[in-house]
């Protein structure tokens, strides 16, 4: 079954979704952050996926010739990594600012208080 | 937790895909500094979600039909771990036949990182500092707020509480107990 080898994007389909649902379905802002984590690993899981090459080892450099999954992606996503983490952290510190400025962080509950004023 | 242990699979997942650095950053990264953040987040305010409606009637088919398009779009990738996917097949090539002579690094995904896309990096480190000092100017301004109510609101009581101390005799330790019992009779 041809199709069958697909099934890698398929998980990050999958995956992707879920982040996406809990990101667009929950009023809590810490769901929200969570959602958006989960979309990020998706994306990270596609790259790292796509750089596997079957029968390959990890690209380190044995002196030996061997085959090596595609470095490329493995790099971009280090970098992803590390500047997704200070997304997150600069967004829940705006939760945390939030919280000291409307007492919730329930979005509804923080939109019905902007609309008061 | 869900989430640390959510970021150690992911770094299993890694490894599995012969990306090791990749799984390093994920689980140093993943499942150390973010499940601290969140957990620090969920103590600051509050783990108590409202249970209300979810809005899974809109979120739902917006999902559904999102999902759909993507695995369509999927049919015409690559298969999984095949070696002549065209992302294999440009720049990645040189970059494994002469990163070694040229930078004298054994493991590449470094030597690309740290040498030839040196300056990709240093923009990382910029970001990083200025996501840093995003946090720090905003969780300074919360707590400066906290603080400064702080010492506002004791003063409005001082009068009455703090008078009829002063208008009866000096309070020191010997007298307190005396005081107590002219308080309950």
């Amino acid at each position: 079954m041809e199709l069958l080898g697909l099934y890698n994007y398929w998980i990050v389909v999958v995956l992707m979704m879920a982040g996406f649902y809990t990101v667009i379905a929950f009023d809590n802002l810490v769901k929200k952050i969570v959602g958006l984590t989960i979309f990020q690993t998706s994306v990270f899981i596609f790259y790292i996926s796509m750089a596997k090459v079957s029968g390959g080892t990890a690209p380190i450099l044995t002196g030996e010739p061997e085959v090596f999954s595609n470095p490329l992606p493995h790099v971009l996503i280090l970098t992803a990594i590390v500047v997704g983490i200070s997304t997150t952290a600069l967004g829940l510190a705006l939760i945390v600012r939030i919280r000291e400025a409307y007492g919730t962080i329930e979005e509804d509950e923080i939109q019905a208080q902007d609309d008061q004023q | 937790m869900l989430s640390g242990i959510y970021s150690l699979l992911s770094a299993g997942l890694f490894v599995t895909l012969d990306a090791v650095d990749v799984a390093f950053t994920e689980a140093a990264v993943g499942g150390g500094i973010s499940t601290v953040l969140l957990l620090g987040t969920l103590a600051l305010t509050g783990e108590d979600s409202k249970p209300r409606r979810e809005r899974w009637r809109i979120a739902l088919p917006v999902v559904l039909i999102t999902g759909g398009a993507l695995i369509y779009g999927t049919l015409d990738m690559p298969r999984y771990g095949d070696p002549n996917a065209p992302i294999h097949q440009h720049v990645v090539p040189r970059y494994i036949q002469d990163s070694g002579q040229e930078t004298g690094l054994p493991n590449i995904v470094t030597s690309v990182l740290a040498s030839y896309r040196g300056y990709d990096t240093m923009g990382e480190v910029t970001v990083i500092f200025t996501a840093g000092i995003g946090v720090m100017v905003l969780l300074g301004a919360a707590t400066r707020r906290r603080r400064r109510p702080a010492p506002a609101e004791p003063e409005p009581l001082e009068p009455e509480t703090i008078e009829p101390e002063t208008a009866g005799p000096e309070l020191t330790p010997e007298l307190a107990p005396e005081l107590a019992k002219e308080d309950r009779a």
